[in-house]
């Protein structure tokens, strides 16, 4: 397809849902008249032009496939016949899906926690430096950039030369610096998560740095001063007065954090593709979506196990709307 | 205030301390991406930034190149590319000795014919004979290396290795897939904010419980559907429509959340009195809301772009991998496995992948942090 082709059909999908919602609602109102029960009809009908086209993809997209997934999950790979709790059953003894779940739980200890753990220490720090507000942007780049571009910034870190030859990766050439033996650090098992984790934890400082800071200006200044003039330590003060007032934001950035870590998938399929025992519960599923021309029972079932990960993160936000609408 | 200046410095350098762990890798990229392939493979990034030394080894012409003067036979010519800006200090004629002689010195070979070299590279090989080999004898040289830069590899990455034609496919993917939800779900959240109906609740608890959906979740259903669609139509069940409706899907709960706080938070006189006037709520919607919600609409066209634009999975379940509809982040996971040792290509074509990140990164920082810090949280 050539330049010309695509950009035609891009303005082509635009074009075609603003004209949707401007020759609908111009339909209606050409028929509109004043009389007062014409007036509520044309209300409703008005609602489902506006609500309709999300309500179709919402439906399509989100809510049916939800269902779609439970219901795959008790069939077999080609989604014909029922085999109850089969598939369930193969992934508890299957060791592939016991080693995701263990490094899946280990990237969400480490990662959200890490990553709240610099942004807040960073935000503190720039807070009160002239030039904290470069170093923020800095550290907030990472955010812009792609899961695979990140990987193939951190797998030349990481790159590997045999012991005598020049390193070019800058990991293993800080490492011989010092006199030790290069290492091939992506094939290390184990280890080799925590090198994949600290990916996320580059990236997502960023996030978590620029919400703190946002936090940190809604703190009283008067509370810090008046602290300060009591005699309290700059420690003190972080513990005391800081993190306290935090804390609420301290527990949105961690779940959005969490909830961006049970999907984890690009970063460890463009590194290692789940070799050297760094698989997660989203590549496993991948690889079974079109492993032996695909297994959509195996496949729903890992979904379903990365789904009960957010439900209580789900259950939580429902409640706290509700309490919201009731105020 | 001697205590309190020494924390003060203690906390800059700690700061520096991790902006420089922070930009270093990227840093390390964009050199990278600038250096010459051959001295990539050889040496550390770090290395291309100062004056360095290097061994080269080159071979002089051979016969063909010979000319006659006075009663020499003479072979004369640059061992550098032009404007190399490389210069010799030693060289020698035999791999034992390669510091044997200084620039400007005279080497003797065993066959009587001498050479002499000049800093810049200019080499002449005299002798009394006439030369009779095709090949030249070998110099072994050292040299001192300023930093230099190239754009080699970008038009390598750009042009034969098809991360330009990704390039134009991702523009194709990331813009659709960000105005189409928020074209739609600009009405949507209007509707869920200031029109009355049957449902609208319950309708708004789904939105909300999608929110942290997994799009895992989507995934097999929707390849199932399109599949079928494709089978039944006679039509290829991977396109671009087909990625940007998926798009669409994943980011509608998301987009819908933050236009609806947004719109949530306008003055409701303001409705209240187009309304007494007669304006419908196309009109008050058209001429109100849509003015008003530009610069919600630029933190979250920026958000949803930067997200199809980095995304992976969608691109590679719903698109086929050929050249022609394959995205930029598919593309670079394809050269990690096939090029994984060509580190010119990869730097360069990762670098390219995150032009317009980084351009929009820079240049609309601000939405892009009110986008986030408005609570983004995405399926």
């Amino acid at each position: 397809m050539s330049i010309l082709d695509i950009s035609l059909i891009v303005c082509l999908g635009i074009v075609s849902f603003i004209l949707y919602f401007h020759i609908s609602n111009y339909i209606l109102d050409f028929f509109g008249n004043n009389n007062l029960k014409r007036i509520k009809f044309e209300n409703s009908i008005r609602v489902l032009i506006f609500i309709a086209p999300a309500c179709i993809i919402l439906f399509i997209f989100i809510l049916y496939p939800v269902f779609e997934t439970i219901r795959l999950s008790f069939y077999d790979k080609f989604g014909r016949e029922f085999v109850g709790l089969y598939n369930y059953n193969w992934a508890v003894n299957d060791p592939e899906f016991k080693r995701s779940i263990f490094n899946n739980l280990a990237w969400l200890l480490v990662v959200p926690t890490l990553s709240t753990f610099f942004g807040l220490i960073i935000a503190n720090l720039a807070d009160r430096i002239w030039w904290g507000s470069i170093a923020k942007s800095i550290i907030f780049m990472p955010m812009a950039i792609s899961f695979v571009g990140a990987g193939v910034i951190w797998k030349f870190i990481y790159e590997y030369r045999g012991p005598g030859d020049t390193q070019i990766g800058l990991l293993n050439a800080v490492i011989v610096s010092f006199g030790y033996e290069p290492q091939a650090w992506l094939t290390i098992p184990i280890w080799n998560n925590f090198f994949l984790m600290a990916i996320m934890i580059w990236i997502q400082t960023g996030l978590a740095l620029v919400i703190f800071s946002a936090a940190l200006r809604g703190i009283p200044k008067e509370m810090i001063e008046a602290a300060r003039i009591d005699g309290a330590s700059e420690l003190k003060i972080f513990f005391s007065i800081i993190i306290p007032f935090l804390e609420q934001t301290i527990l949105v950035i961690w779940t959005i954090i969490t909830i961006l870590v049970l999907k984890i998938f690009d970063i460890i399929f463009a590194m290692t593709n789940g070799e050297w025992q760094t698989g997660v519960l989203a590549n496993l599923m991948y690889d079974w979506m079109f492993r032996g021309g695909g297994d959509s029972g195996r496949g729903s079932v890992l979904a379903i196990v990365i789904m009960i990960g957010v439900f209580p993160i789900m259950a939580w936000n429902i409640y706290k709307h509700k309490q919201e609408q009731k105020i | 205030m001697n205590k309190v200046s020494l924390r003060s410095i203690l906390s800059q350098l700690l700061l520096l301390l991790f902006v420089i762990i922070w930009i270093l890798p990227t840093f390390g990229l964009f050199i990278s991406s600038l250096r010459d392939k051959d001295l990539l493979a050889i040496s550390g990034w770090w290395s291309a930034l100062t004056t360095t030394n290097v061994n080269e080894i080159y071979r002089m012409q051979g016969m063909d190149e010979q000319n006659q003067a006075d009663n020499y036979f003479i072979i004369t010519d640059n061992l550098f590319k032009k404007n190399s800006g490389k210069k010799i200090e030693t060289f020698g004629i035999t791999s034992k000795k390669i510091n044997e002689f200084k620039v400007g010195e005279v080497a003797i070979f065993k066959d009587k014919s001498t050479v002499t070299v000049n800093e810049d590279g200019l080499y002449i090989w005299k002798s009394e004979n006439e030369f009779t080999k095709k090949k030249g004898k070998r110099l072994f040289i050292t040299a001192s290396s300023p930093p230099s830069f190239t754009f080699d590899n970008y038009k390598e990455v750009l042009f034969q290795e098809g991360i330009g034609q990704a390039f134009v496919n991702t523009i194709a993917v990331a813009l659709p897939s960000t105005l189409i939800p928020l074209i739609i779900c600009s009405y949507f959240a209007y509707a869920l904010t200031w029109m009355q109906f049957f449902g609208r609740d319950t309708l708004l608890a789904i939105i909300i419980a999608s929110l942290v959906v997994p799009l895992q979740m989507s995934l097999i259903p929707i390849l199932t559907i399109y599949n079928d669609f494709g089978a039944l139509f006679g039509v290829a069940a991977k396109s671009y429509p087909g990625v940007w409706m998926a798009h669409t899907g994943f980011g509608l709960a998301s987009t819908t959340f933050l236009l609806r706080n947004f719109i949530k938070s306008l003055p409701n006189e303001m409705m209240e009195a187009a309304k007494v006037d007669g304006a419908s709520h196309y009109d008050i919607f058209l001429r109100i809301i849509i003015p008003l919600s530009i610069p919600a609409f630029a933190s979250i066209f920026i958000l949803q772009f930067l997200w199809c634009w980095n995304d992976l999975l969608v691109g590679l379940v719903f698109l086929d991998q050929v050249p022609s509809e394959i995205i930029l982040t598919a593309k670079l996971k394809e050269l990690l496995g096939s090029r994984g040792e060509n580190w010119e290509i990869l730097t360069t074509g990762a670098f390219v992948s995150m032009t317009v990140p980084l351009f929009i990164f820079f240049a609309l920082q601000r939405y892009f942090i009110r986008g986030l810090v408005a609570g983004s949280v995405k399926g």
